[in-house]
């Protein structure tokens, strides 16, 4: 399909929803009340008016900061952590099997549990959403590094020893790299996973951040307040998606297409 | 075995590959199998005896190719002389000294894609020099002279993704020869590849070995499963019998005129004698394997 087609369609059914959501909310149907009163449903005008206002204000950036900031922090030492133990259980057969129960039980644990003790070690700054955030990026990174170094092609290796490599040159040469394909395979999930551990760890706790004020609006019943939130939300998550795909596609230039096109 | 060597330990050395041997004796064969056994452990429980009581002597600068049956254990004998398999029994001795750990002597050329397909054809080559030590400037130069040598000069840049069958077959061919091995294995090494490219590579494999004099010419141990190929190739043909535990039936020469012609050779009358003789030993190995197989459906 050509992609001005496809456009104008994604920006049709945008529309179609928040137009069906404005008459819902605005036109009287019942005693000039409408079907849905937009104390508990706000109106698309109002969220989106209230949304210009906070990116237009200071307040916003601050908590967009403290949010990004949380899920830099909560990526890099997660995916760090992941490598470095994916690495060594990769190689180490007998490290694996020994801590393989282990990892499965505390990867199979449900996160948000673990937010208000966290909230007890770290405190309720920046470090405990941190951890959070650390402990769902961990498991993909680490999952994805194993993998990828356990399915490195027996060709590729062989052919790499037969040219005299030793342990740190067939690292860096082709474990390093084959790890990386398979991190980057789920760069998009483990960003994702790094920003719902900061905005989980802000909603149940915190003084800043977007979790905090979504939840602020919330104890309020300031629904405007909430929808306006979750926009702000969805935009910063679009925004940081594309940047993590620019970086893939610088990074891993090397692999194949898909599919051929022609020009 | 030959006693004129003083010290059979392998020194390690890391800036040489996994195995430094001792001193090699000039006189000595490239890669000697004596009495080599090789027998693998199943899955399931059983063994399957892959090749056994193997003698076989290549000598330096020789060419030989071993042909035979699908699943008759060439590529474990090559594996067996690269060190990437231990025999269960035999030795394996390259230039006079037993064989260690991995053939640090040997160019290995893989059936199957071996290339680093994150790294670009140039990356390829130059990376197979730093084992040795060579800085990367220096091996980048030398990359470029080798992908040349093997007409790929305009394609130093691109992935292996790519490139094609052939064109990655000669980026291996340059990542192999680059390092200047004394002995070039190579696995069905252009089995993939269609009829034409064949002929072509084959062509620029006789002319890259016998670029230099007679003195540096390598030592070449050929797996194939294409008669003809081996015939206008190889200075000797060995045939082996059919798996398991797959002998050597026929050891043929090749008493053809260099340099060859890959594609032109195959007139000549001498070829077709030589074709005729060792087809006539290899007929009914391939002829076992096909029966077994057959039983094996029924």
């Amino acid at each position: 399909m050509k992609r001005s087609i496809l456009l104008a369609l994604q920006v049709l059914v945008g529309l179609a929803f928040l137009v069906l959501w404005h008459l819902l909310t605005t036109i009287p149907v019942i005693d000039g009340k409408p079907l849905l009163p937009p104390f508990f449903f706000s109106t698309p005008l109002d969220v989106l008016a209230r949304t210009a206002k906070d990116f237009a204000g200071t307040e916003i950036w601050r908590h967009l900061g403290i949010t990004l900031l949380e899920t830099v922090l909560a990526f890099a030492i997660g995916a760090l952590g992941g490598i470095v133990v994916g690495f060594a259980f990769a190689r180490r057969a007998l490290l694996a099997a020994v801590f393989d129960p282990y990892v499965k039980a505390a990867n199979a644990l449900p996160r948000v549990v673990l937010a208000p003790i966290f909230a007890l070690w770290f405190g309720l700054g920046i470090w405990s959403k941190v951890a959070l955030g650390f402990t769902l990026v961990f498991f993909i990174v680490f999952f994805n590094v194993y993998q990828g170094i356990k399915e490195v092609s027996p060709t590729v290796l062989a052919n790499a020893r037969m040219l005299g490599m030793n342990e740190r040159q067939l690292l860096r040469h082709v474990y390093w790299p084959a790890a990386l394909t398979w991190m980057f395979s789920s760069l998009h999930t483990s960003v994702g996973f790094a920003l719902v551990g900061a905005v989980v760890g802000e909603y149940l706790g915190s003084a800043g951040g977007l979790g905090y004020k979504i939840h602020e609006a919330e104890s309020v019943f300031d629904v405007t307040g909430v929808f306006s939130g979750m926009l702000i939300l969805a935009i910063f998550v679009i925004v940081i998606d594309t940047v993590v795909t620019m970086i893939e596609n610088r990074l891993l230039v090397w692999r194949p297409d898909t599919a051929a096109k022609t020009v | 075995m030959p006693s004129d060597h003083s010290s059979s330990s392998a020194v390690t050395g890391s800036s040489t590959g996994p195995v430094a041997f001792a001193q090699p004796n000039p006189a000595a064969q490239a890669v000697r199998f004596a009495g080599l056994d090789i027998t693998f452990q199943l899955q399931t429980g059983g063994v399957h005896r892959a090749v056994s009581g193997i003698d076989l002597s290549v000598a330096r600068h020789e060419f030989v190719a071993i042909v035979g049956p699908t699943g008759c254990g060439k590529s474990t004998l090559l594996n067996a002389a690269a060190g990437l398999l231990k025999p269960s029994a035999g030795s394996v001795e390259i230039l006079g000294a037993p064989l260690v750990g991995l053939n640090g002597k040997a160019g290995y050329l893989f059936q199957a894609d071996a290339l680093m397909p994150w790294k670009t054809a140039i990356d390829n080559v130059a990376v197979a020099l730093e084992p040795q030590g060579v800085k990367r400037a220096d091996a980048l130069e030398r990359a470029r002279v080798w992908l040349g040598r093997v007409g790929l000069k305009s394609f130093t840049d691109r992935y292996p993704h790519m490139l094609s069958g052939g064109q990655r077959k000669r980026v291996a061919l340059a990542q192999m020869l680059i390092r200047d091995p004394q002995i070039l294995l190579m696995d069905e090494p252009f089995g993939p590849l269609d009829a034409q490219t064949r002929q072509i590579m084959g062509n620029l494999l006789l002319s890259l070995w016998s670029a230099s004099d007679g003195g540096d010419r390598k030592a070449v141990l050929f797996v194939t499963h294409d008669l003809e190929e081996a015939i206008a190739l190889a200075d000797r043909v060995i045939v082996m019998s059919a798996g398991p535990a797959a002998k050597i039936v026929g050891d043929f020469r090749v008493e053809l005129p260099r340099p060859r012609d890959i594609a032109e050779i195959r007139t000549e009358p001498a070829f077709h004698q030589i074709h005729k003789a060792i087809w006539a030993s290899l007929r009914v190995e391939v002829q076992k394997t096909y029966e077994m197989s057959e039983e094996a459906r029924s």
